[in-house]
């Protein structure tokens, strides 16, 4: 039978260590909505999200006051949505009307984000997927909870350079369009190399065509807890610190479980997956950096920072992989400097740069994620940092992206304002030498070879 | 059965098990087990009760419980068993 001590610790970790469920994600197939009439279309997709949605934010609600435990945000992922509207769409406004179609049914909802304004184009683009990656500023300007997402590269396929260069000049348009917001629309677009089908974070979350009709994931948090645990073992080796990180990782997974499984029954909707995340949030003792400085480093972005990220990263996995019956979409600790105080403390005391940030995302979950620089980067500059970042990701085999905001009228030093999870951010300055000749070549980075490995 | 934990947390007062098990009884909600602490100074209880019997939607009987506990000065949280079983069990 459960005692006192053990409601006790798990109360603590929710009341004082801010464990929470991040995101419960009802991942929705608009495949079916594919019609040649743009009207249509539209009716279709608000159709099917608002019907097969419309219990998602009560239930959240319910599954959270009946065991306890804050679930923070309830979100939905719908089929990239260059694959719905090939048909009807003939220029990029036709995609903004659907952008807006899903924002009503976002907001009819109550959902905070709806993720999947999005283009796999890793291998080549089609006209469908050109058209809907144009209309992404204009979409982010009229919007307000649209996440949009565009693959440009994979293990399998290599890193599609074109889709690459165009994104340099769709990130400068998203910001140029949103300025008069510090430029939010960027924060609300990610690059991405490996996107998997199934995340539940947002702004990556879209519904791949490898999933079912409908489906649940949920994105498990909870740095403020492996914190916590750290602080009681201090100075303790490897062995010691490595287990406590299993140990946590598993008891905070264990309720995303739960609450994965419930939300599925009460929702009459399969369960996918557990994304074994620590995301951070900008509340002070809910942040990834702080577990790197509970390791032993001074700031975030220390020597040393990589490997204790690494091992952070791994420990993390191999507790939460028991914990949960299924596990996908990202699963590692996300580094994004935004929403993470410590990471912006690292950046404003000079110990974090973008260059020890993309190192770090070698290592871990996802890459280059809230990051504001100058307003004045070159598209071309903003192409070159995702393609190394996709290039990390294609090598190693894992996911990466790049979520960076030109802050339109800030140089490095100022700062940026999002708001609530996305939090504030420093301008971090970027390297100012061209990489220009290299973006403007066309055509696309071929697969790497899967032997050989060094 | 239906499984529930109810955890009572707060300065110590008269009364405080009395009027959460007069809102139970009056619920037809049973309780199972009781048991409490000292931690820190503060006053830590915890009851298993079984709530399979109660006719009000579980939701507002956390709300209620809540309300009863600003009411005495305390903290009062329910929570369905699961959670603590599943975070502390394998």
């Amino acid at each position: 039978m459960i005692n006192i001590s053990e409601v006790i610790e798990t109360n603590k970790m929710i009341e004082q260590e801010n464990l929470d469920v991040r995101t419960i994600t009802m991942g929705i197939s608009l495949l079916d909505c594919a019609d040649s009439s743009l009207d249509v279309l539209c009716q279709k997709i608000y159709g099917k999200i608002t019907s097969l949605a419309k219990d998602l934010v009560k239930t959240g609600e319910d599954i959270s006051k009946e065991y306890g435990i804050p679930i923070v945000n309830k979100r939905i992922s719908v089929t990239p949505v260059a694959l719905v509207g090939g048909a009807a769409c003939t220029t990029p406004d036709d995609y903004v009307k659907i952008a807006q179609t899903l924002d009503r049914a976002a907001q009819e909802l109550g959902v905070n984000f709806i993720g999947g304004y999005s283009a796999v184009v890793s291998k080549g683009m089609t006209r469908s997927d050109e058209l809907l990656i144009r209309s992404i500023p204009q979409a982010m300007a009229v919007t307000e909870r649209i996440c949009s997402s565009v693959n440009v590269g994979s293990t399998k396929t290599g890193i599609n350079m074109d889709a690459v260069r165009l994104m340099g000049d769709i990130i400068r348009e998203t910001a140029e369009l949103t300025k008069e917001r510090d430029s939010l629309g960027c924060a609300k677009l990610v690059v991405l190399c490996n996107a998997p089908d199934d995340n539940p974070f947002m702004a990556g979350a879209f519904h791949g065509v490898s999933e079912a009709d409908a489906i649940i994931n949920v994105g498990v948090s909870g740095p403020g807890v492996v914190k916590y645990a750290l602080e009681q073992i201090r100075g303790a080796s490897f062995e010691v610190l490595c287990e406590t990180i299993k140990r946590t990782a598993f008891k905070i997974t264990r309720v995303g479980q739960l609450v994965a499984q419930e939300a599925s029954r009460r929702l009459g909707v399969p369960f996918g997956i557990i994304d074994l995340s620590l995301a951070p949030t900008p509340a002070i003792g809910d942040s990834v950096a702080e577990i790197l400085q509970e390791i032993g480093l001074e700031h975030a972005g220390a020597p040393g920072t990589t490997a204790a990220l690494a091992l952070l990263n791994d420990q993390v996995k191999k507790g939460g992989v028991m914990a949960s019956s299924y596990v996908g979409g990202l699963s590692g600790a996300f580094i994004p400097v935004s929403e993470d105080q410590g990471m912006i403390d690292a950046v404003e005391a000079g110990a974090l740069t973008i260059e020890k940030l993309e190192a770090m995302t070698c290592v871990c979950s996802v890459g280059l994620d809230m990051i504001a620089i100058p307003g004045d980067t070159s598209a071309a500059t903003i192409s070159g940092i995702i393609a190394d970042e996709a290039a990390i990701g294609m090598v190693n085999q894992k996911t990466t992206a790049v979520r960076i905001i030109p802050a339109v009228g800030k140089q490095a030093g100022d700062r940026v304002e999002f708001g609530g999870l996305l939090g504030y951010a420093p301008v971090m300055p970027v390297n100012r030498f061209s990489c220009e000749a290299f973006v403007n070549r066309v055509g696309r980075i071929p697969a790497p070879i899967h032997s050989f490995k060094n | 059965m239906s499984r529930t934990i109810i955890t009572v947390v707060g300065k110590d007062t008269v009364g405080i098990i009395a009027k959460v098990c007069t809102y139970l009884a009056e619920n037809e909600v049973n309780i199972l087990d009781i048991s409490q602490t000292i931690v820190q100074g503060y006053f830590n209880m915890m009851m298993i009760v079984d709530t399979a019997a109660m006719k009000k939607p579980f939701e507002q009987a956390v709300g209620e419980l809540a309300a009863l506990g600003q009411e005495l000065g305390v903290q009062i949280k329910c929570q369905r068993e699961d959670i603590f079983n599943k975070m502390h069990r394998i």
